[in-house]
């Protein structure tokens, strides 16, 4: 299964808005995505509350996997998200 | 049916007037009671899924027509509406039998905590998430949407009765008044009507069956709603408000009667965002930081770095301004679902306020701590009291606690009349008393202050309780310690005098009170307050003391009220 990991780089985490857009990415894409905390259980990217409440900070690195067809270029997108300050665009 | 020409009077808990449409408040109906267990998980989870499907899309549609500033909020509740982690942990409750309301009730219940934990930004989703419990409870009930309607133009709110958390919520820019058929002069919505700005009656009997969009104009002073008014009535209103704000023209700075007596203006608050708010006006601290803001409504107590950035937070909001914090007082009409020590019969008198600290002291610990540690952090000037005082032996072991952590000021809150009674031996142990009026009034009078009905007995004016409030400075006097008060008799102007008269040194009420107070304050004399506080206690009945010392307020002073 494809998998990428990806340091957060909003200044305040996954948190409302961030969390917001990754959910709507991921529920875009119509694939299966989880996303994990090191060590921790991977939850639904799609949900906004499951990407709240997993609770990830500025400069935290989750792990991002997903299955399906073109998973690897949904992915890809999903790391360039997180990779960029949501909160001062 | 047109409404017709009418002029109603309820209590005026909240100056300002105001004219304009009125929208009615539907309470949220809640989990369905009477509801069947759910034996087809699959078809109830479909009915789920079209139940957030339809409340999201009229969210959706809503954001559409919504002004920028709302737009944002409506999308976002949008989003949490149709969420796929909410449905299937709906689901999860319902395979195991639940019924359909209550699991949705649950599963957000579930989430709202893990938010809450986490604190900041995500613990103000927490109310976004009940809204859309509630819309979802609805829909799936087949009845109207609740709570606060969305507003396109201002609007006077009209409602049975408002929740703490539906007020709080108010836009002070599109709600133009607040008008309740219950509720009391010092129920919490009341208080926070005042201190959000929002002219608001309350006991206005018959308000809550009028027409939605209906004119009516009130006045939040005196206690005055004018149905399908004329326009002179409106400009009769508009001429008040004028009036009052020429009166307040050049109110500003420290609070002090005309001849220089020193009154501290200190702002009542219950939250960090309420510091922050305060901070912003004219006034010299906050008298009443209430505490159990951080404790209510969830599962789980605040834990010490949770608290210490909370107390932080208001510290630096209030800079090198006082800050009076009170303890956890909970109990009674603020049950704790952590520190549930059993039912009572009778709440009001039973383990509350500094009793449930001395029964569960390791709730106490953890906030003497977090205090300590933010008062270090920030080097403020903050004083510590705590609530329901009724002993000297009580005050020595908070005063104990208190002075072992580390943090420089305690005092007692004077709410029982036993403790006004014994206000020297108190004081003798700690450094200042501050009184709280509502409840002195309410264990005074043994008349509950959630009951409406019994807004005679508990008046400020009672001479009762202005004899134990002048018990209490007596003892303040005898041993050279501040008392303030800091219960919603502070905030009103003449009041405020009589209270100065009888040796309060500092005044604690909403913010947007000071100004008024202030006014009142430089408009008189010390004399003059202590001859009102003469004729306030040694009158025979409530009416009497506020007849005897309206007579002598300076007359520009009655445009304020």
């Amino acid at each position: 299964m494809p998998i990428r990991t990806v340091t957060v780089a909003s200044a305040v985490g996954l948190h409302a808005r961030p969390a917001a857009l990754l959910a709507s990415a991921v529920n875009d894409s119509g694939l299966d995505v989880t996303v994990a905390l090191p060590g921790g259980d991977p939850v639904d990217a799609g949900s906004i509350l499951e990407v709240m409440t997993l609770g990830a900070a500025h400069g935290d690195t989750v792990t991002l996997a997903a299955e399906g067809d073109g998973a690897d270029a949904v992915l890809d997108s999903l790391v360039e998200l997180l990779s960029r300050d949501l909160d001062n665009e | 049916m047109a409404t017709t020409h009418k002029v109603l009077h309820g209590i005026g808990v909240s100056a300002g007037t105001a004219s304009g449409p009125v929208a009615a408040v539907h309470p949220a109906p809640g989990v369905d009671q009477d509801e069947p267990a759910t034996t087809d998980a699959v078809a109830a989870g479909e009915r789920v899924r079209a139940a957030m499907k339809s409340v999201a899309d009229s969210l959706t549609q809503k954001a559409a027509t919504a002004p920028d500033t709302s737009k944002p909020i409506l999308e976002a509740t949008a989003q949490l509406a149709g969420d796929r982690g909410l449905a299937k942990a709906v689901d999860k409750l319902l395979v195991t039998g639940v019924g359909i309301t209550r699991a949705v009730a649950d599963a957000v219940a579930d989430y709202a905590q893990m938010l809450s934990a986490l604190g900041g930004y995500m613990a103000e989703r927490v109310t976004d998430l009940y809204d859309v419990r509630d819309r979802l409870i609805c829909e799936l009930r087949g009845v109207s949407a609740p709570g606060i309607p969305s507003l396109s133009t201002p609007t006077i709110i009209v409602a049975h009765d408002l929740a703490p958390a539906e007020t709080a919520t108010l836009s002070p820019d599109m709600v133009l008044g607040i008008l309740t058929a219950a509720g009391g002069p010092t129920s919490h919505t009341a208080i926070l009507a005042a201190q959000l700005g929002i002219p608001a009656v309350v006991q206005v009997r018959g308000i809550d069956t009028i027409e939605d969009g209906a004119i009516v104009a009130l006045d939040g002073g005196v206690g005055e709603v004018i149905l399908a008014p004329s326009p002179a009535d409106i400009e009769l209103l508009a001429e008040r408000s004028r009036r009052r704000a020429a009166a307040l023209a050049g109110s500003s700075g420290e609070g002090a009667t005309r001849d220089g007596h020193r009154v501290a203006l200190l702002a009542n608050i219950g939250t960090a965002d309420d510091a922050a708010k305060a901070a912003t006006f004219d006034l010299e601290g906050s008298g009443l930081f209430r505490t159990e803001f951080l404790f209510l409504d969830r599962d789980t107590a605040p834990t010490l770095e949770e608290q210490t950035a909370t107390y932080t937070s208001v510290f630096e909001s209030f800079g090198k301004r006082r800050v009076v914090v009170r303890t956890l007082d909970a109990g009674a009409d603020k049950p704790l679902s952590f520190a549930d020590l059993g039912p009572e019969e009778n709440p009001a008198l039973g383990v509350r306020g500094l009793r449930l600290s001395m029964a569960r002291e390791d709730l106490l610990d953890t906030q003497l701590a977090a205090l300590a540690a933010a008062y270090e952090a920030t080097g403020a000037d903050v004083r510590v009291m705590a609530p329901m005082v009724a002993t000297v032996e009580e005050a020595e072991w908070f005063a104990a606690k208190v002075r072992a952590v580390g943090l420089p000021v305690v005092g007692v809150m004077i709410e029982i009349p036993g403790a006004a009674l014994r206000a020297e031996h108190m004081l003798a142990v700690v450094d200042f008393a501050s009184i709280g009026t509502n409840d002195l009034s309410q264990y005074t009078m043994a008349a509950d202050r959630m009951q409406g009905g019994l807004a005679e007995l508990l008046s400020p004016w009672q001479p009762a309780l202005l004899q134990l409030v002048k018990a209490a400075c007596d003892g303040g006097r005898a041993t050279g310690k501040h008392v303030g008060v800091c219960g919603e008799a502070g905030g009103d102007p003449v009041l405020a005098l009589v209270l100065t008269g009888l040796g309060v040194s500092s005044l604690s009420m909403a913010p947007s009170k000071v100004n008024v107070v202030r006014a009142a304050l430089r408009l008189h004399d010390f004399a003059t307050c202590q001859q009102m506080a003469a004729y306030a206690v040694d009158a025979r009945t409530a009416k009497d003391a506020r007849v005897a010392v309206t007579a002598i307020v300076h007359p520009t002073l009655l445009d304020l009220l």
